[in-house]
């Protein structure tokens, strides 16, 4: 006898989505192994070093061997004495990233200002060459060198690419499922019978909320075994933002879908939405980086908000109420996106 | 033709609609149809592709939007009844692709949720002859297997109309057979069908009554074989000249004995005869005295496809 599950539509239709996705080897693999593999090369990639060490060149001539000397004592910096006619080349090509040249009048430096380390270079040297030119500096009374876990990159990277891997899910679960059953006529055929459209839509947020626990419970196993990145707010906060990002950009992936005939044109329309928030959203690195002009316009960004939102939990131990800013500008674009979304949906 | 009264409840038609009309632009692809199928009855609309066909059957099954016209079912509209019609019918629609990493038996049991009542997975599966398949993905079905699970999923709210576009098209004859089968069982048990197609034995072997549809409107509406007697003769002779050669005059040959019309296409020549051992000899001894030979000549009992070509001058097969 049938079960009340088999009489269930709402069962039924969140079994086909989990079976089609868990029966997709590539979905599999973009949702699970992929981000993990991502935090793998990025974590070693950026993994925290001994302090940088600056290469400064010197100019060979009278006093060159008194300068390398002096310079090779200083604190991270590596002399290297190079003929005249190699400077510039070595310069160029970042072998060194300061040239000092003992001249008549005193040193001459020569660096590329817009180069940060040559910045770095410049300072080092100052301070190395300061007790050749009788005036030497106070060293400082304290140094305090901070590599705690929390403020490293991998730290950063995990919960941007927690928000990352939501949005390429709710793109592509929703999104690109919807249209390959509007495309192959599925969507006309499920309307063809007593079926409640509500429950059709329902069911795919159901199995986008069962599959979200395993895959932020799998990157965040892994980054704390692997990379011992720790969430320092709680956990319970960690899934309330993940969940809403989860319907925020299933919301996102329904109103991409909701007109699109073809498959062609849904793609292109979920890389219209998806790569300005991969490079805008700090999911990599900060976003900070990009002019002040534009950052109402980055805040204002669905991915933003839930990057940001995960990294203040995650990293700063914020709560969901230190949080509300971010957390109502996604709930905003979720709202907004469902509502437009079936407003316009085409179902044949 | 165009009466717009309506049956009163109680009258048993499956299906009733009067003045149907749907535009696509300036295109008119259903232009005043009307028609009545009866409980019980397995009704099909036969024609060329492009007739209409799928378009008037999408407007009875409440998929598409008609411009004009009046569509009852059992004495409910879509308008106001679309739940309770949801329920007592079933549809195929021409090239479902159902999801392909399902199983057969998920798919049926998927199906069979939406309906309040229906048939249990296993009698279905066993009635569309794919219970060794039941474990197997979509997508590793043959066509024939794939169309039979589609009218499984037709199927499974046991309806009291079933509704099939196109269900054999493309499929070998084998499985073509299976369908038919199918198709039998289920009106054997009282059900009403309502089905394209554009194969004319398809027609006629499955179907009570016909209507033969050409440029959205119905030419031709009755039995296979009332329409097959409204040619006033029962075979067809098919002739072809060989390159050159000129026909004897039209007047000439429908003077013939027993040949009661003549239709021309691409060189081909068909008359429409009572008699084929009368007419045969009558041809050739016309053919004879103008001195003209034969490239090709064969005869055959008249079929749907010739009360095609004596509407409209054209094949269905021409489209």
């Amino acid at each position: 006898m049938a079960s009340r599950l088999d009489r269930s539509p709402l069962a039924q239709l969140t079994l086909a989505r989990f079976r089609e996705f868990l029966r997709e080897k590539e979905a599999v693999f973009w949702t699970f192994v992929f981000p993990v593999l991502l935090a793998v090369g990025l974590g070693v990639a950026f993994r925290n070093r001994g302090p940088d060490v600056v290469a400064i060149g010197v100019a060979a001539g009278a006093d060159a061997g008194r300068l390398a000397a002096a310079l090779g004592h200083a604190e991270g910096v590596r002399a290297l004495v190079l003929p005249s006619d190699a400077v510039d080349d070595a310069l160029r090509k970042g072998r060194v990233a300061l040239v000092v040249a003992s001249r008549p009048d005193g040193l001459h430096y020569r660096f590329d200002p817009t180069r940060p380390e040559s910045r770095l270079a410049r300072l080092a040297a100052d301070e190395a060459l300061a007790p050749l030119a009788g005036r030497p500096l106070p060293p400082p009374a304290r140094i305090e060198r901070v590599t705690a876990p929390g403020a490293r990159y991998i730290d950063f990277l995990i919960p941007g690419l927690i928000a990352f891997n939501l949005l390429g899910t709710g793109l592509w679960g929703v999104g690109f499922a919807l249209v390959r059953m509007r495309t192959g006529k599925l969507l006309k055929r499920f309307l063809a019978t007593p079926m409640r459209k509500s429950e059709f839509l329902f069911s795919f947020i159901l199995a986008r909320l069962s599959f979200l626990v395993l895959e932020v419970g799998s990157l965040l196993l892994f980054a704390r075994y692997a990379f011992d990145v720790r969430v320092h707010g709680s956990i319970a906060a960690v899934f309330a933002v993940a969940i809403l990002g989860a319907m925020v950009f299933s919301g996102i992936g329904l109103l991409v879908a909701s007109r699109a005939r073809t498959q062609e044109a849904v793609m292109g329309l979920m890389n219209v939405v998806s790569l300005p928030m991969w490079i805008l959203s700090g999911v990599f690195f900060s976003a900070e980086h990009f002019p002040a002009i534009m950052q109402p316009l980055i805040r204002a960004l669905p991915l933003t908000a839930v990057v940001d939102a995960l990294r203040a939990i995650m990293n700063d131990g914020a709560t969901l109420a230190a949080v509300a800013g971010p957390v109502t500008i996604a709930l905003a674009w979720g709202v907004a996106s469902f509502a437009a979304a079936l407003a316009i949906f085409r179902w044949r | 033709m165009l009466e717009t009264t309506i049956a009163p409840p109680g009258v048993e038609s499956a299906v009733r609609c009067r003045g149907l009309v749907k535009r696509y632009g300036e295109l008119v692809a259903v232009d005043g149809i009307d028609l009545d199928v009866r409980v019980g009855e397995c009704f099909g609309l036969l024609g060329p592709n492009g007739a209409g066909k799928t378009t008037t059957v999408e407007i009875l099954e409440g998929l598409l939007e008609r411009d004009g016209g009046d569509v009852r079912l059992f004495g409910l509209s879509w308008d106001h009844d679309e739940r309770a019609l949801r329920e007592r019918i079933g549809i195929q629609l021409q090239e479902t692709q159902l999801p392909e990493k399902l199983t057969v038996e998920e798919t049926i049991r998927l199906f069979r949720s939406f309906f309040r009542r229906g048939r249990e997975v296993d009698e279905i599966l066993e009635a569309v002859q794919l219970t060794e398949k039941r474990k197997t993905w979509v997508s590793r079905l043959s066509g024939g297997q794939k169309q039979r699970l589609s009218v499984a999923c037709a199927l499974v709210g046991a309806p009291d109309l079933l509704f099939l576009d196109e269900p054999t098209t493309g499929l070998d004859p084998q499985s073509r057979r299976a369908l038919w089968e199918l198709v039998e069982a289920y009106r054997a048990g009282g059900g009403t069908v309502v089905l394209t197609t554009h194969y004319m034995e398809e027609a006629e072997r499955l179907c009570d009554r016909v209507g033969i549809m050409d440029r959205g409107r119905i030419i031709a509406l009755g039995s296979p074989q009332e329409l097959i007697a409204s040619l006033d003769a029962e075979h067809i002779i098919e002739f072809s000249l060989p390159e050159g050669a000129s026909l004897p005059p039209r007047e000439e040959l429908l003077a013939l004995a027993g040949v009661t019309a003549l239709h021309q296409r691409d060189g081909t020549v068909q008359l429409v005869v009572r008699e084929p051992h009368a007419a045969l000899p009558a041809l050739l001894d016309a053919l004879g005295r103008h001195g003209t030979g034969l490239a090709d000549l064969r005869t055959h009992h008249a079929t749907l496809e010739d009360v095609f070509v004596a509407h409209t001058g054209r094949q269905l097969r021409d489209g």
